[in-house]
């Protein structure tokens, strides 16, 4: 192994984590700047804030994504789920590699095409069935198709990390297979779910391309709306939604860490005290 | 009774595994392939004013059937200087972001994969929180950092480096440090799953033996880290090649990646079988790394 200096690999860490935070963090700070002029520190003022809490097209924007972003996330995690443990419980069926390829291609294929050809599916789906028109419904499909690759990929890794013998003891106790998922897979990958969840809410409220090709009329969202200004440049409204956003979704991981962790301690808790009091023959007391 | 129909009915419903794998198929093929075709059919249509803005390909008329195939838009896909100039500039865009990502995030994900458990994990999460944060919103950051008065050339000049603000923004200097900033969590993550399983007895074996220690890295490290290397490149490599948002937002006029060039036809134009002939080609040019990618895939898949 290469004996690295730690003082030069500290040094490098820390300016590859300056180059990761530094440009969020000059956003955050000047969304607190009294100057029209973004670049320019004036002093501490609120003032872009309530410009933001007053301007119509966001706010009605806002309130648009989060349906949308809420409404993905719950498909998302559906769909994702579904497919991620067929992944990992059936390992040979006819079609299979098509079904790998199909969760594995959206992973990394240029979201244009992605937006374009669904655009086009709709399209045509309203030439012949009168259904479904660009809005609201297509973005759902539209970002809850961005969205479920990566909640099937956290599902399939999380179920084969697991301990296979709780499902076969489950099966061997007689439970059907239906009551085996509900009551034993899915509550051991919740945390999985929990993150696929996150990520989906997350990818779905500032998406540009896919809400662009497939909004109609009705459906103005705030990526759409965000995207338009800053096209123009620098733009005090937009570093205060920005400081809203990164502070919301950074509680939201540190809150998910924070919890994943003490349940897993909780989790290895309870197996010591069980092995251990199995280990003594005593029966493990209910209610540990 | 309920019981007998439902014996009667049973060979010929399908059984729970059936059913089991078909929702998801059924979801992704309707979502996910079928798109395609539709693309495919509308690359041979031809530009009308109408709704939708396309000639249909197949028009039963008078009893016949007519089919008007229009190659109009590959041949200009594959012969007009701007279409081509596009895809080898998008490639080279993304060519040189992958390069870049790697030469900046092999060593760092080498170095949290050598700390001790408890620091790497919260490095990794600190390296993966900008990935959670907004993705337009890390872009824009940049304007701010790259402008002739933003913080760079503002910190640059106030060091008396500079004298005149460096040209960054609006330009490929911009371009390309957008994209190295918005592609490294990517890349990171799955080299970094790959470092930190690796096997340490090996390095110590090699080291016993007398291996000096660049001679370790680079006869047992960086080979076995290969498939990591690979699979991190085309998970940055591949997306980056249509990019759209980023060379719009901090590029210049002229950096015309095939991204900006299939949205304009679309929605400046409103041209679109140029713009589904142009998706169709970007498919087959990225559908070698994309098997590669899905070959890399699998074998992980496997391997759990």
């Amino acid at each position: 192994m290469i004996k690295t200096n730690k003082l030069l690999g500290n040094g490098y860490l820390v300016l590859v984590f300056l180059f990761l935070y530094v440009p969020t963090a000059v956003v955050v700070f000047y969304s607190f700047n009294e100057s029209q002029l973004v670049t320019i520190w004036s002093g501490f003022s609120l003032k872009w804030y309530s410009a933001l809490a007053q301007d119509g097209e966001v706010l009605s924007a806002a309130w648009a994504s989060l349906q949308i972003a809420l409404a993905t996330a719950f498909s998302a995690v559906f769909v994702g789920t579904w497919a991620g443990f067929v992944l990992n419980r059936f390992k040979s069926f006819r079609g299979l590699t098509l079904f790998q390829a199909m969760i594995n291609a959206p992973l990394v294929i240029p979201e244009v095409i992605q937006g374009i050809s669904l655009l086009l599916l709709f399209v045509a789906l309203q030439e012949a069935v009168g259904w479904p028109a660009r809005g609201m419904f297509a973005i759902w499909i539209g970002h809850t198709m961005l969205c479920v690759s990566y909640v099937a990929i956290t599902v399939q890794s999380r179920l084969s990390s697991m301990d296979e013998s709780l499902h076969e003891a489950a099966a061997v106790l007689g439970a059907a297979p239906l009551r085996v998922f509900f009551d034993i897979t899915l509550p051991l990958i919740s945390q999985a779910l929990i993150s696929g969840w996150l990520l989906s809410f997350t990818i779905s409220i500032d998406d540009v391309l896919m809400t662009a090709f497939l909004s109609g009329p009705d459906s103005t969202l705030l990526p759409m709306v965000v995207f338009s200004r800053v096209r123009l440049g620098l733009n005090p409204e937009i570093n205060a939604l920005g400081t809203i956003f990164i502070g919301l979704v950074t509680v939201a991981i540190v809150v998910n860490n924070h919890f994943m962790l003490k349940r897993q301690r909780r989790r290895d808790r309870e197996m010591a005290l069980a092995y251990s009091q199995a280990a003594l023959g005593g029966e493990p007391r209910p209610g540990l | 009774m309920s019981n007998s129909l439902l014996r009667w009915c049973k060979p010929w419903l399908p059984s729970g595994r059936t059913v089991a794998i078909a929702a998801p198929f059924i979801f992704l093929l309707v979502f996910f392939m079928l798109p395609f075709a539709a693309v495919v059919k509308i690359s041979f249509a031809d530009v009308q004013m109408s709704v939708p803005p396309y000639t249909p390909i197949a028009e039963l008329k008078d009893g016949y059937l007519r089919i008007a195939l229009n190659f109009e838009h590959y041949r200009a896909v594959l012969t007009d200087e701007l279409y081509i100039g596009s895809y080898l500039y998008s490639l080279e865009v993304a060519a040189l972001t992958t390069l870049i990502c790697l030469l900046i995030g092999y060593p760092a994900c080498y170095l949290i994969a050598r700390s001790d458990p408890a620091r790497r994990n919260l490095l990794m999460m600190a390296v993966l929180l900008p990935f959670w944060t907004s993705y337009l919103i890390r872009v824009y950051a940049w304007i701010g950092l790259l402008k002739n008065q933003g913080l760079i050339n503002n910190v640059l000049i106030w060091a008396h480096i500079i004298r005149e603000p460096l040209k960054l923004y609006h330009n490929n200097w911009g371009l390309l440090i957008g994209m190295v900033y918005n592609y490294l969590p990517y890349l990171m993550l799955p080299l970094y799953a790959h470092l930190v399983k690796m096997d340490l007895t090996l390095l110590e074996a090699a080291t016993d033996l007398g291996a000096k220690p660049w001679q370790a890295f680079f006869t047992i490290t960086l080979p076995m880290s290969k498939r990591g290397i690979i699979a991190s490149s085309l998970l940055v490599f591949i997306p980056a090649v249509g990019e759209y948002v980023i060379p719009e937002i901090l590029g210049g006029s002229n950096s015309l990646m095939v991204g900006r060039l299939m949205w304009d036809d679309f929605f400046v134009n409103t041209d679109w079988p140029a713009a589904s002939a142009a998706t169709c080609a970007m498919v087959l040019l990225l559908l070698l790394p994309m098997a590669w990618f899905q070959r890399i895939q699998r074998r992980e898949m496997e391997a759990q």
